[in-house]
């Protein structure tokens, strides 16, 4: 759920990272958190279990500057990725405007990105949300991984498997080097700003 | 679902939680909403980093409503943390909002729940209209 302040003129935005665990999810958050200026960012919250796995969260919050006098603020979450964490995933998709469906490149994580995309579906219906209509963006992440020992999904394997359907942008990144972060950042930022836009400013202040 | 604040809704939310905190002794008090942002403050949070609050908040909230869920309540309308200095009172306003009142030693939880039993109900009422005017829209 988007919220608009027009005395402030401030538009926040909920943006949350999704899939499968050990993804890299929270490590798109960290190098967010590492390579911005503290003064457009918030700390870094994580509440993490002992050997550092999500177990409820991670949220940022970044001010990404102005579109038509409305300061953006988008909060960044990411959700466990653990199978078993499934309550906690759909208390953290309440009033979500936007999703970034982290995908894992190795092959031995295929099924495990297909389960995850059809969990996100699932949560998201169940919150009353669908998963054709709200934005969302693919990064198919670890493909610094390619030419390594350990074998890796093609983008055509990994674009069949999770949008022949969606046809969401998708982008290819290393989290852990930061290649595709910001680029995942501000499509996503961009498709969410447009559609709250859309929604609710169309209607011009009450 | 969307909300709209108009200047006139901020500027009501603000009188009511500047009214709550003088009657309380309390010296900041937060409004949020369920997905975690932030709607109005009041008062002085100093250093805090209020963002992250909100967000902590709304999922204190989630994970309590789980906990109510298997004692068979509906949910808890109202949460307390005690620490050494600072204190927090978290109550429910109608199903979409909570509010955030932060009190140290200078005052007690017992007038703070007080004050705030007030201020919520006033504020539930303004919800309840703001709601069914993005409706309307």
């Amino acid at each position: 759920m988007a919220f608009i302040n027009f005395s402030s003129g401030e538009i926040q935005c909920k943006i949350i990272y999704y899939g499968p665990g050990l993804g890299g999810k929270t490590t798109n958050l960290r190098y967010i958190y590492d390579t911005t200026n503290d003064n457009i960012r918030g700390q870094l919250v994580s509440i993490d279990t002992k050997g550092d796995r999500t177990l409820f969260f991670d949220f940022l919050s970044l001010d990404l500057g102005k579109i038509r006098d409305y300061t953006i603020r988008v909060q960044l979450y990411t959700v466990p990725g653990q199978v078993h964490y499934d309550a906690t995933r759909k208390l953290v998709l309440r009033g979500a405007d936007g999703i970034v469906f982290v995908a894992d490149s190795m092959r031995v994580q295929r099924e495990k990105n297909i389960e995850s995309l059809e969990n996100m579906a699932i949560n998201l219906k169940e919150k009353g949300l669908d998963i054709t209509k709200i934005p969302v963006v693919i990064q198919y992440n670890k493909r610094d991984l390619e030419g390594s020992n350990i074998p890796v999904l093609t983008i055509d394997e990994m674009e069949r498997d999770l949008n022949a359907h969606l046809k969401a942008p998708f982008f290819t990144a290393s989290a852990l080097k930061g290649d595709g972060v910001f680029g995942t950042l501000r499509e996503i930022s961009k498709l969410t700003v447009r559609d709250v836009s859309r929604k609710v400013l169309a209607k011009g202040q009450p | 679902m969307n909300i709209i604040l108009s200047d006139q809704d901020i500027v009501r939310i603000e009188k009511y939680l500047d009214t709550m905190l003088s009657s309380s002794g309390a010296h900041c008090a937060l409004l949020i909403d369920r997905s975690g942002q932030l709607i109005s403050s009041s008062g002085d949070p100093s250093t805090l980093d209020v963002i992250a609050l909100s967000a902590l908040t709304a999922a204190n909230f989630g994970a309590t409503s789980e906990i109510a869920r298997l004692l068979g309540e509906d949910e808890f309308a109202l949460l307390f943390h005690k620490g050494k200095n600072e204190n927090v009172h978290f109550s429910k306003i109608g199903t979409e909002f909570i509010m955030v009142t932060l009190f140290d030693d200078r005052t007690t939880l017992g007038l703070v729940r007080l004050r705030t039993e007030k201020v919520v109900h006033d504020l539930r009422t303004i919800f309840t209209e703001i709601i069914e005017r993005n409706k309307g829209e």
